[in-house]
């Protein structure tokens, strides 16, 4: 009877330690979307590059899977990102959507030349940031995962990466190429 | 925190300043009222760039749109609720300083007092046995006869 005195608190500590162990190793900073898994909130925004021309809409993009990435001109890890961004675009791998956020048109169109062109299949501008807001836009650069249906399906803070392409990205299109939503992986 | 006081008038104005087409929201000071649900909702909501700053605290690009969207919403009717309900559908649950009760954290609202409440009945029933333990062993009083041994159970007591 009496080795549970000794027992018992060890195992709460245990138990204590393993949560804050949790606790302590995550980003504070990264916040989960509440957008993942919902159909992407709809816009109608200017064309970067034909402002005049008709507008953009995540509709234009249904039936592929896609990336919206949001980024700036006033961003400075846009810049780390963006050479990934353009190496991504040339192989073709998966067509990606700009959103330029608060950002005046001259100032992005003048960015994207400085740092080695634009990787952009189109770029839509959000110049108020309020489609930012209906996505949930807490920081620059964010790319959202969408699938061929329209849904959100991952939402990538900071400089897309090695891990978040293997990650989220390559298992969508696999299904994709599979030809079908069977098994959705989470 | 004198910033606080400046939030209603003079921080609004603000972004009216800033956005280009001018926002119809001039009436602010209009309605006390207004002024103080606008207040209170703002310091309910967390800015999003700075966790540990209101959205009443924090002049951050996206604190002050997100003020702003909590303007025009109150400008156009919409309850406090449907406004948290907006920011939460966008943002999630963390943008509320305080987290609505959800089947998610069900846990985190109720363990704590399960955690009391085992706690409670634990204690009792130790304090239970022990009174039961005094109790037999202070029932028979100890006689001439028997003085000898009680002295003996006393030290290997101890």
């Amino acid at each position: 009877m009496k080795h549970w005195r000794i027992v018992l608190p060890l195992l709460v500590l245990a138990v204590l330690a393993v949560f804050l162990a949790e606790g302590l190793t995550r980003d504070p900073r990264k916040l989960p979307s509440a957008r993942v898994g919902k159909p992407a909130p709809e816009f109608a925004l200017q064309d970067l590059s034909k402002p005049d021309g008709p507008l953009r809409t995540p509709a234009q993009m249904k039936g592929r899977v896609w990336l919206l990435n949001v980024f700036a001109s006033w961003c400075g890890a846009c810049v780390t990102e963006h050479p990934r961004l353009l190496s991504l675009s040339k192989s073709g791998y998966i067509p990606i959507v700009g959103l330029a956020y608060k950002d005046d048109m001259s100032a992005t169109r003048d960015w994207l030349k400085e740092h080695g062109g634009d990787p952009y299949l189109f770029v839509a501008v959000d110049r108020d940031g309020s489609v930012g807001i209906e996505y949930g836009v807490y920081g620059v650069p964010e790319t959202y995962v969408i699938d061929a249906e329209g849904i959100i399906r991952h939402r990538h803070v900071g400089p897309v990466d090695m891990e978040f392409m293997e990650k989220h990205v390559k298992p969508l299109l696999v299904q994709a190429s599979n030809g079908g939503r069977v098994g959705g992986g989470s | 925190m004198a910033e606080d006081q400046k939030l209603g008038g003079t921080v609004v104005a603000q972004i009216q300043t800033q956005s280009e087409p001018p926002e119809p929201i001039n009436k602010f000071n209009a309605s006390p009222e207004v002024e103080s649900r606008f207040k209170s909702l703002a310091s309910e909501l967390r800015c999003l760039v700075c966790q540990n700053q209101s959205l009443a605290d924090s002049h951050a690009g996206l604190a002050e749109d997100l003020k702003l969207k909590v303007y025009q919403q109150i400008a156009t009717g919409k309850s406090d609720a449907e406004i948290k309900s907006y920011m939460v559908e966008r943002y999630g649950e963390f943008i509320l300083y305080k987290p609505s009760f959800s089947n998610s954290n069900a846990v985190l609202w109720i363990g704590p007092f399960v955690i009391l409440l085992i706690a409670i009945v634990v204690a009792r029933s130790w304090l239970k046995a022990n009174a039961i333990k005094a109790k037999t062993q202070t029932a028979p009083a100890p006689t001439a006869a028997n003085a000898e041994l009680e002295k003996l159970y006393q030290q290997t007591k101890r």
